[in-house]
């Protein structure tokens, strides 16, 4: 770990100042090729980390996690493409922990210029900054960058594949490799003999494979195109496998109770729950404890009858303690000052307008709870986890049981959600401890919702104050401070130890980096000194700062009496034609500007994000009856869209994800602990209060985007503002309930 | 006292005490793994099985209630041999992550089972206890009724 560290601390520094030395010092040892961690077993073939071929077909290891976005199934297409394999052939698996799955593009995000704004010579600096991830084991699924990163590496995998079958089926036919063809999943002959890739597996083994250039856009078969999912029949048949549909012989099952003021255990009393029905053992894991039965739900009830101390929280004990913290960070020196265009301080004629924003603390919620499956035999830990970060995963649950990594072997299953929690270990480690403590036992361990509820790694409440100024139908000031907890600062302690330097750009993104022209134009971010355990929770910073952004935007608007779209076109004309584009199409597909009754009103979102501009239009009724959402209008620009329907599927389900928590989720505490517990009082989005959807996926933008993520930021203050349109109240505090009438 | 249940037309023997939950009788003891487990209060549907063709949450189900037989997810067809839902769930590319999907489907096949052409009235109010986080929704109710059309044309 300390090696780790040690390579964590110098290349991070890329993010602040030290550029040149940062890539410099990556270049040398990252163009290194990370060993292939395949092993081919008798009659395979692995020609590279990403494909095996055996008797029974070609499967394409994945290097990132499944967690809904569709993911497998557009990695699966890159290699397709180009190794001309036929799509019902095609299996797709995790990858293992390994360096060759490295993110590359993940780290790029750090880099100290607005990603809007890229030229070639920063996007290819950001492709090379980005490459100290394979020095970091960065083997992460975040930050909607799978795609991007996987989009040349993963075709060229297919490439170099496919020439390797062929120079093996010229040497078994005899004839000149520049001959032959592939189609199907087999190498065809100029005298119509086919030999089948499962046929050459053995072959294959011994031929390195060329280098050779990638096939032209205008050819692709796959990409481009909305491709059967590679895990759909799995998921609509119940035979998907997730870490707690693990089937090993002699299977007991678990669960656990952590601390919910998230600190350590005095002490506990289990007198009551040893003797219950099925309970097999009672474990202390040091700071909670884990309950071993016969039966899932006999463990669980036992778990609730153990007696326990509880350490207090190291944070203040109640939301109002928290939100005072927040609050004071405010008079804090800023950490990051990324965005100061002009001179904020001059006097700037126009109207004035401030205002102030609140939103709350947020878990993820994912449908699966948190679970993990481990097995613990002869010094060998094997762990079935669905996880974001394989590398780390298996490394804290080697050590927390006292093993080197090597003796650790992580199986990456389904992921029943992830939206950034699955990216933590704190799941794996506990059924990796626990099968320890009772060796040749394997282990299924289960969290119950409310464990699932209470310890999340929340998104962080925050604040923000706004002043600007309008004059002549346009922005003319705009001065931003964004308070907060640091989810980059709590996240990097936890996960390497140590802080890095440097303003914390994920802290405003969604503010600072958005492309507008603003002559006076300046955002700070302000660290709340908080301990509160925070995560990335889906589009991470944007989460808080689009609403906060997009809504004074808004606000502007309306004091400079100023269509709001109109407003917001304007700015990003001048600024990044992408983002000018998706703004102009939202309008035009939802006739933004038409006759409505007095019971409907109309708002526009817009933030920029992980790459992509997003534009969305929200309509809302007002039926006599509560408020309720009908339709949003999602316009976007993702560069190249690979594949349209997995595209469409993850902007609107970003929407969702964000209507659901600007409506009403929040997460409160009391006592040091969430007063949130389950679905009941921590609920989202259900069939009849989602409205209609309408996606359009533009393509002008010069730089691939992402999807996961984008969809999110917009939604939220869309909804405020279509909300302000309808009642003339403007919505400056989440959850929105707390101020309208909604249907829930 | 063993009690002995017909699940998706087999009968078995469960040696667990009465009020354990249908779930993790179908989890644990069965190995029927497709249902699964996401609130434990009949807060999310995603253990929606069927006892007698009705959709029940078997979180709330103990053992020892189960009054007939139970059909779960790997029941109503395999991914060789899937149901008419399962299929336009396939086609209209509806999973995401796909938890809860087992759940809806099971919740959305008692639903055509006892009104084959639901209107959206009738779909929001049957579906509305089954919690989607990845917001698959729209694509549910297109798949809801492109299967209720294919049904009664079959």
């Amino acid at each position: 770990m300390a090696s780790i560290g040690k390579i964590a601390r110098r290349t991070f520094l890329v993010g602040v100042a030290a550029i040149a030395g940062g890539a410099a010092f990556g270049v040398y040892m990252v163009r290194k090729d990370a060993p292939n961690p395949l092993v081919a077993g008798d009659g395979e073939a692995t020609l590279n980390p990403y494909i095996l071929i055996n008797q029974d077909g070609v499967t394409i290891i994945a290097p990132r996690a499944e967690m809904g976005q569709g993911v497998h199934t557009t990695l699966a297409a890159l290699v397709a493409e180009e190794l001309d394999v036929a799509w019902e052939d095609i299996t797709v698996l995790h990858g293992p922990p390994a360096q060759a799955y490295y993110n590359q593009a993940l780290l790029g995000l750090a880099l100290p210029f607005h990603h809007y704004a890229d030229s070639d010579f920063q996007h290819n600096l950001r492709k090379n900054v980005g490459m100290v991830g394979k020095l970091l084991n960065l083997q992460v699924t975040g930050g909607s960058t799978s795609i991007k990163d996987a989009y040349d590496r993963m075709r060229h995998a297919g490439a170099s594949a496919r020439e390797a079958l062929k120079l093996a089926a010229a040497a078994h036919l005899g004839v000149d490799v520049a001959t032959l063809r592939t189609e199907n999943s087999k190498v065809i002959a100029p005298d119509g003999t086919e030999v089948a890739y499962t046929d050459l597996a053995m072959a294959v083994r011994d031929i390195t494979p060329p280098d050779v250039d990638l096939r032209a856009k205008s050819t692709w078969k796959y990409l481009g195109k909305s491709m059967p999912r590679t895990d759909m029949v799995a998921k609509s048949t119940g035979t998907a496998h997730y870490a707690a549909d693990t089937k090993l012989d002699g299977l007991k099952y678990a669960t656990i109770r952590m601390n919910p003021r998230r600190s350590g255990m005095i002490s506990y009393d289990d007198s009551a729950a040893r003797d219950m029905p099925g309970v097999e053992a009672i474990i202390d894991l040091g700071d909670g404890i884990g309950v071993v039965a016969s039966n899932t739900w006999l463990a669980m009830q036992a778990a609730e009858a153990v007696e326990i101390e509880w350490e207090p929280a190291s944070y203040p004990a109640d939301t109002e303690g928290l939100m005072a913290a927040t609050r004071a960070a405010f008079d804090l020196e800023p950490n990051s000052t990324t965005r100061d265009d002009g001179d904020v301080t001059a006097t700037v004629e126009g109207t004035e307008i401030t205002a102030e924003y609140v939103v709350p603390y947020l878990a993820h919620a994912t449908m699966e709870p948190m679970n993990a499956t481990a097995l613990y035999t002869d010094g060998k830990l094997e762990v079935w986890s669905g996880n974001q970060a394989p590398v780390i995963v298996r490394d804290k649950c080697a050590e927390a049981v006292g093993l080197d990594p090597e003796q650790v072997t992580l199986h990456t299953t389904m992921l029943g959600g992830g939206f950034g929690r699955r990216g933590e270990y704190d799941f794996s480690v506990p059924a990796a401890k626990i099968a320890a403590a009772l060796p040749g036992t394997p282990i299924r361990m289960t969290w119950s919702r409310e464990e699932d509820m209470r310890h999340d790694f929340y998104r962080p409440a925050a604040m923000a104050q706004f002043r600007g100024v309008v004059r002549d139908g346009k922005a003319q000031l705009v001065d931003g401070k964004i308070a907060a907890q640091s989810v980059t600062h709590t996240s990097s302690m936890r996960l390497v130890g140590q802080v890095p330097p440097g303003p914390d750009r994920g802290h405003v993104e969604g503010a600072a980096d958005q492309p507008y022209a603003i002559p006076n134009f300046r955002i700070t971010g302000h660290l709340a000194d908080l301990t509160v355990p925070l995560g990335f929770w889906r589009s991470v910073g944007n989460s808080h700062n689009g609403f906060f952004f997009d809504t004074f935007i808004d606000e502007l608007a309306h004091a400079a009496r100023t269509d709001p779209l109109q407003f917001r076109l304007d700015m990003a004309r001048a600024e990044h034609a992408p983002s000018a584009g998706v703004i102009e199409a939202v309008g035009e597909m939802s006739n933004w500007g038409s006759e409505k009754p007095a019971n409907i009103g109309r708002g526009i979102g817009f933030t920029y994000s992980f790459g992509t501009p997003t534009a969305e239009v929200v309509e809302v009724e007002d039926t006599g009856n509560g408020i309720r959402i009908n339709k949003c209008w999602i316009a976007c620009d993702v560069g190249t869209a690979l594949d349209p329907s997995i595209i469409e599927a993850q902007m609107v389900s970003g929407a969702i994800y964000g209507f659901s928590a600007a409506m009403q989720e929040e997460i409160t505490f009391s006592d040091g602990a969430a007063e949130q517990y389950n679905f009941y009082d921590y609920d989202a989005l259900r069939m009849h209060n989602t409205p209609a959807f309408e996606v359009r996926v533009l393509e002008t933008n010069p730089h691939m985007g992402g999807v996961g993520e984008p969809g999110t930021p917009p939604s939220m203050p869309a909804l405020g503002n279509a909300l302000f349109d309808l009642t003339g109240t403007r919505a400056r505090e989440l959850p929105l309930i707390k101020t309208f009438d909604l249907i829930l | 006292m063993p009690t002995t249940l017909t699940i998706n037309g087999n009968d078995q023997t469960i040696d667990l005490p009465d009020d354990v939950p249908l779930l993790w009788v179908l989890r644990d003891e069965v190995e029927l793994t497709g249902t699964k487990f996401g609130c434990g209060v009949a807060a999310c549907g995603a253990c929606t099985v069927h006892i007698d063709g009705e959709a029940v949450r078997s979180c709330q189900v103990a053992l020892a209630d189960v009054w007939g037989e139970v059909t779960t997810i790997e029941g109503l067809g395999t991914p060789d041999n899937m149901a008419t839902i399962q299929q336009a769930w396939v086609d209209h590319q509806v999973a995401q992550c796909g938890y809860c999907q087992s759940g809806q489907i099971m919740n959305a096949a008692a639903l055509l089972a006892q009104t084959p052409n639901p209107t959206d009235q009738d779909i929001d109010d049957a579906m509305q206890g089954n919690l989607c986080r990845c917001g698959t929704y729209p694509r549910i109710r297109a798949a809801i009724k492109d299967a209720a059309q294919r049904i009664q044309e079959a």
